[in-house]
């Protein structure tokens, strides 16, 4: 079942959560709303399954307004951050209350219920666990009862907030894979928080990149990642090298730094913002750019190997970081202090006082 | 100087042995011997003394309408002890924490000076007393007096409890099961009250043993007539009075088995609730 929001508004006294958000979310899709902590993420989130009321706006499932329901009527399943499993009941309880709960016309009889509950406990592979009480489950069994119990009375939609965010990043990987193959199996729609952007790029359809209670842009990971439309996004997502400067003909300089601009006729301070993979090293500067550096570190872990660069000569707020081949780096050895140059492949320019960005690129 | 960093700051061996016989020495001259002292003296004419003194007409009527008062009592403020707990700990309004605040009240306020209250509002010739007198009502020197001081004074006990729990388990898991679909009597008897079942009965007890033993705030409002509004706390000065001390310390006594008995469940009770406390951070992997 598909989400629409129209206009939704929260203010918590004077301070305001959420300002006019308007959002799709597709049928049978895996959204996230991606931002820093608050960001209104999870306010979303709550105000989409009535834990929390909008201040305005409308929310519809379908072509149904439920903007006035109560939680009970909406038919959500909601995963928590940190579980909140029933304590003094067994893993098998847990899952078999969604079902208990419902009116006595609608709820199956008791042999029903158990048979849903088997076969809930047998996707989440924790047949075995039935009759253990929660605190004798590690976090990632916790988390998986959670999701079997959220499942059980079969939601149209599903809401999870942070739902790998108390795991270690092994755990948090495998249950990422499984919860993609769940949804991959069921189509359920399905919309999750996080503040971490690998989780967000890998797992989902579609994403919502939130900041300051709005929404900065929706769109497809890959998109995403290729085109940030806000120098939020651009900051948010992944590591992202700047130099900012003053524009003459075509040029951006700063100190004894300066990058060739081609096709930028305008003057003017500007950021240039530089992904790490879209730059190379040399030894020389070339025509495309003179950006002198001291190699900081080097860290080899990886598929590449990330060198950190502290700019010579010219200032920069953060350290720069450019990814190398290993085949590369073998063949050239940099030692820490050498001294190298950046030369650009694509860039994206920021002319102050502008959110949007021009693409550059070097022939 | 090794061996000196082991030490805590006021861990001296002198300092401990010090610390530790003054408190024994003041328990034993403040609680122990006192309780002792009370049972000795009510045994001190035997066991058929004991007996018949228990037994005397005005000291089981005094212990009737005692379990009758707190019988009332216990009720009443284990519901208003658990919606006002539930209210401050689930709900944000203006005005929350002025009442938190007010929750303590009748800690604060001496039961005397809280019976002179109600003499005031409800006598005869109080308030909303004469008014009540119009009608035929009387509450001042009758039991529902008694019954209204002891609920005044007795109002916190189980509140105070229940909220720092209810702060600490926080509103997940009741949230889970709204969005479970579960209806608010059965969120409150399958969620909240397994959660909060050992503190509501230490809140019980104490509110019981409060109850039962109260003597200021009764002993303004009851007019203390023998056979009618005696309680056993007022049985037992007026029994003093008349220099009948077998029987002072006779019904003294049942009011201290009563304290020792209270005790023991409130240990339980309290033995449960950290128990079950204790189990919830575990966080690790059963196999």
């Amino acid at each position: 079942m598909s989400i629409k929001i129209e206009h939704l508004n929260k203010t918590f006294g004077s301070f305001q959560a959420l300002r006019d958000i308007s959002l799709d979310i597709p049928d049978g899709k895996l959204t996230a709303l991606l931002g820093p902590s608050g960001s209104g993420k999870t306010t979303l989130l709550r105000i989409i399954a009535g834990l929390e009321n909008a201040s305005d706006g409308r929310i519809l499932f379908g072509d149904r307004d439920i903007s006035r329901l109560p939680v009970k009527q909406r038919n959500v399943g909601f995963v928590f951050q940190h579980y909140a499993l029933f304590r003094h009941m067994t893993v098998a309880q847990n899952v078999a209350f969604g079902l208990e709960s419902l009116p006595r016309n609608q709820r199956p009889p008791k042999t029903e219920i158990r048979k849903t509950v088997n076969r809930l406990l047998e996707m989440i592979q924790l047949p075995e666990l039935a009759n253990r009480y929660p605190a004798q489950l590690s976090g990632g069994q916790k988390q998986r009862v959670a999701l079997a119990r959220a499942l059980a009375t079969r939601p149209d939609i599903l809401l999870l907030d942070e739902p790998f965010g108390a795991l270690d990043a092994r755990v948090r990987k495998d249950l990422r894979r499984w919860l993609r193959g769940l949804h991959d199996e069921f189509h359920f729609t399905s919309v999750f928080v996080t503040h971490d952007q690998e989780e967000a790029l890998e797992l989902s359809d579609q994403v919502v990149v939130m900041s300051q209670g709005q929404v900065e842009q929706v769109d497809s990971p890959t998109r995403l990642y290729a085109n940030p439309t806000s120098r939020f996004v651009f900051d948010f997502l992944g590591h992202v090298n700047i130099i900012s400067g003053t524009v003459s003909d075509g040029w951006l300089q700063q100190g004894n730094a300066r990058v060739s601009l081609p096709g930028v006729s305008t003057s003017g301070d500007a950021q240039l913002y530089l992904r790490p993979h879209e730059v190379h090293l040399s030894v020389e500067p070339d025509s495309r750019a003179c950006l002198p550096f001291t190699i900081e570190a080097i860290n080899l872990i990886g598929a590449e190997v990330r060198v950190e660069l502290r700019p010579d000569g010219w200032d920069c707020d953060d350290i720069w970081e450019v990814g190398v081949s290993h085949s590369e780096f073998s063949r050239w050895q940099p030692q820490r202090g050498d001294r190298c140059f950046v030369s650009p492949e694509i860039g994206h320019l920021f002319r102050n006082g502008d959110n949007r960005p021009q693409p550059v690129t070097w022939p | 100087m090794k061996y000196q960093s082991h030490h805590r700051v006021g861990d001296q061996p002198w300092l401990r042995r010090t610390l530790i016989l003054a408190a024994v020495a003041l328990s034993a001259l403040l609680l122990a011997i006192p309780l002792v002292l009370i049972f000795t003296q009510a045994f001190s004419a035997g066991w058929g003394a004991l007996v018949s003194n228990i037994g005397d007409r005005y000291t089981l009527h005094a212990i009737g309408l005692t379990l009758f008062v707190a019988l009332l009592t216990v009720p009443l403020n284990l519901v208003f002890g658990t919606a006002l707990a539930w209210l401050v700990t689930r709900f944000r309004f203006p005005g929350r924490k002025l009442l938190v605040t007010l929750i303590d009240v009748p800690f604060a306020v001496s039961p005397v000076v809280a019976g002179l209250l109600y003499l005031l509002l409800y006598g005869r010739n109080g308030w909303l007393g004469s008014w009540l007198a119009d009608y035929d009502v009387q509450l001042m020197f009758s039991w529902p007096g008694i019954v209204m001081v002891t609920i005044f004074v007795t109002c916190p006990f189980v509140a105070r409890e229940l909220i720092p729990l209810m702060q600490q388990q926080g509103t997940e898991e009741e949230e889970a099961a709204v969005t479970l679909g579960a209806s608010g009597w059965r969120l409150f008897r399958r969620v909240t009250l397994p959660n909060i079942k050992w503190a509501l009965i230490y809140g019980v007890v104490l509110t019981n043993a409060r109850a039962v033993g109260e003597f200021g705030a009764v002993s303004v409002v009851s007019g203390n007539i023998r056979g009618q509004t005696n309680t056993l706390p007022l049985h037992v000065e007026l029994l003093y009075q008349d220099y009948n001390i077998a029987g002072a310390f006779a019904a003294a006594s049942l009011l201290a088995a009563i304290a020792i008995l209270t005790l023991a469940i409130k240990g339980v009770a309290e033995w449960r609730q950290a128990r079950l406390l204790a189990r919830e951070p575990a966080d690790r992997n059963p196999q």
